[in-house]
């Protein structure tokens, strides 16, 4: 009796306890920022210059930056874990195949960012160099497109296990049922498979794009580190984790760590934000 | 259970032995600027294996370094940046700059064959607001008769991070240039007209080396080490300057002030390399504060006294400029004035 008790409690207490830790850490960043908040106004918000020389700061190319990335590899990893998913998931349960490519995408999303950022300044800049220099643009390589495509093969991973997953678990007797009625595997992909799991597949593609909003280093490297809002796909631009990560060292006035802190908590919240309206989605489509 | 008990409070046990064998030797903290980091480890090792005194140093960059000294948290920090009057006001007591080595910044760059080339101040700052464009732009093919300069676009890189290297050549640009000095001024980060970032000297180094014209600024012991090519530059007395050691320590062959606090960008100094800069470590120089004892107080004294003079020879091998006899001088008072409750420690 009493052992059942003392169970409930400290699972009680170990969830209030990450309750705690999310307020903590909102508290934190909105006192930090409170310096900048009343001295940067509103215009924070809607102004694309940083200029901690002059202390003006507007975390508009940073906001745009981050949005545009992570949305821009949402679309391009949805595909691709897809087809990973649904291939892993339903035609290759098990079998050498199944093995070796599970293993290559655990093996891929335990990848430290930093090295897929050397990756892409080594690797992919040069390639992405050669195709601007075809579609002539200013070839430099790094830029929106050559950061979202490294996201993309970052977040792949979490899109695909998770997928993967959900596509195991659609029940055995829905899929016979269909095959008794003379289904194709197709249909069954489309009409079984895909509508039971989207729920769980959105959760999933959800998570990969928290991931892709927070990466820094990787995106650092390979982002050209301009601090506008980009024009192009090929043009040069900055995210919000990456601006922090890059002047938060060398801060040394306190109006531009406070900004810093400001645009940590920026982060902070459109990450929320988006959470909750894939939470919304997700009710609305759950089977 | 009983066994997990038993091993962490062994482990609980050692780790507060160890705490107090800390205790009984005096440990020195510091923290700061990254750019002299590489020396300060070489001369700190060197220290410790001398007199057995440990001194700890973190790069954590110098508005790190200059914040930590500021809350009172470590004996002292380090700077590439003169220490702002607002910064000081916020400490309440003064706070005394140390030099303890020169860095440089140089322009490096990426032309076919990687001629040797000279600039002066004029194409610099040109380069960097975006009004020259052309590597064979009429200003930088007069100064450089022998190159043959292709029709390749400038490429500007630069330091996304927060970076004293920064601080250096905006703060040359500044000077040199009134239209920088009014559209962008100086700074550790700053509002750049044109480039890509990239980040520390191997971001900016492997930029420049990958893009085909492009033209960067690097620390010059980073270039050295890693054989960029990088150009003469045109000081104030009109003569084309390479980078060097010499050069570098040579640029504070001015009339000093005596607290040293001088940026030695565009220097008077015949032979000076214009784009040359001091680090620093700073310190209160009432050394009693946050229950710091005697020891402690005489012990950061004795470090520096080392440090800018036996400890000066680990500079160059490591491609550091070393202090130029002047600037010794001048560093030895200011450590003589250090003091502990209002007596000298020295």
């Amino acid at each position: 009796m009493f052992n059942d008790k003392l169970f409930k409690y400290s699972l009680f207490f170990f969830s209030i306890l990450m309750l705690l830790i999310l307020a903590i850490i909102f508290f934190t960043l909105l006192d930090g920022s409170m310096l900048a908040i009343k001295n940067n106004g509103f215009s924070f918000l809607y102004s694309s210059i940083w200029n901690p020389v002059m202390d003006e700061y507007g975390a508009l190319p940073f906001l745009s930056g981050t949005l545009i990335t992570s949305f821009l590899s949402l679309i391009i990893c949805i595909p691709f874990a897809l087809v990973v998913a649904i291939l892993l998931g339903e035609y290759y349960k098990k079998g050498i195949f199944s093995t070796a490519l599970n293993t290559a995408i655990e093996l891929l999303a335990g990848i430290p960012s930093i090295i897929y950022g050397f990756w892409g300044l080594f690797f992919f800049v040069p390639i992405m160099r050669q195709i601007q220099m075809r579609v002539n643009v200013p070839p430099f390589g790094v830029g929106i497109i050559t950061a979202s495509i490294i996201l993309t093969i970052m977040i792949i991973p979490y899109a695909a296990s998770i997928a993967r997953e959900i596509i195991n678990m659609v029940p055995s007797d829905l899929k016979e049922a269909a095959y008794s009625l003379g289904a194709t595997r197709l249909e069954i992909v489309k009409n079984i498979i895909l509508p039971h799991s989207f729920s769980g597949i959105f959760a999933g593609i959800l998570l990969a794009l928290g991931r892709a909003l927070g990466e820094t280093m990787a995106v650092t490297m390979v982002i050209g580190n301009a601090n506008i809002i980009p024009k192009s796909f090929f043009s040069p631009g900055n995210t919000m984790a990456s601006l922090i990560a890059n002047e938060f060292a060398e801060a040394a006035q306190n109006i531009h760590l406070s900004s810093l802190v400001q645009i940590g908590l920026l982060l902070f919240l459109v990450t929320a934000i988006i959470n909750i309206i894939g939470q919304k989605v997700l009710q609305k489509f759950k089977y | 259970m009983k066994k997990i008990f038993i091993t962490l409070l062994t482990i609980a046990i050692s780790f507060s032995f160890f705490k107090l064998e800390a205790q009984k030797h005096t440990e020195l903290l510091g923290a700061g600027a990254t750019f002299p980091y590489p020396l300060y480890s070489r001369m700190f090792e060197d220290y410790y294996k001398q007199t057995n005194i440990k001194v700890n140093y973190q790069g954590i960059g110098s508005g790190g370094g200059i914040r930590q000294l500021i809350s009172k948290t470590v004996d002292f920090g380090g700077t590439d940046a003169i220490v702002t009057p607002d910064k000081i006001a916020e400490a309440g007591t003064k706070i005394v700059h140390v030099p303890i080595c020169l860095g440089a910044v140089v322009i490096t760059y990426n032309l076919p064959n990687s001629p040797k080339l000279k600039l002066n101040s004029d194409i610099i700052s040109d380069i960097y607001l975006g009004k020259i464009v052309k590597w064979n732009d009429e200003a930088i093919q007069k100064l450089n008769p022998s190159v043959k300069l292709p029709a390749l676009n400038i490429a500007v890189v630069r330091r996304s991070d927060g970076s004293g290297t920064t601080s250096i050549f905006t703060n040359y640009l500044s000077k040199i240039s009134s239209e920088w000095k009014d559209k962008v001024g100086e700074g550790t980060s700053i509002n750049w007209p044109v480039g890509l970032g990239a980040k520390g000297n191997p971001g900016v180094a492997g930029m420049v080396q990958q893009v085909p014209g492009a033209i960067g600024y690097v620390e010059l012991i980073y270039a050295m080490s890693n054989n960029m090519p990088y150009a003469d530059i045109k000081n104030k007395s009109g003569n084309f300057v390479e980078p060097s050691l010499t050069s570098v320590s040579l640029s504070a062959d001015i009339d000093l002030p005596d607290d040293t606090l001088v940026s030695l960008t565009d220097t008077d100094a015949k032979f000076g390399y214009p784009i040359s800069g001091f680090t620093w470590i700073i310190l209160y120089q009432e050394q009693n504060y946050s229950n710091r004892t005697n020891v402690q107080a005489y012990e950061t004294a004795q470090l520096l006294n080392w440090m800018i003079n036996e400890g000066q020879k680990h500079a160059e091998p490591l491609h550091y400029a070393p202090l130029s006899k002047e600037a010794q001088k001048k560093a030895q008072n200011i450590i003589k004035n250090l003091t502990f409750k209002g007596k000298k420690l020295l």
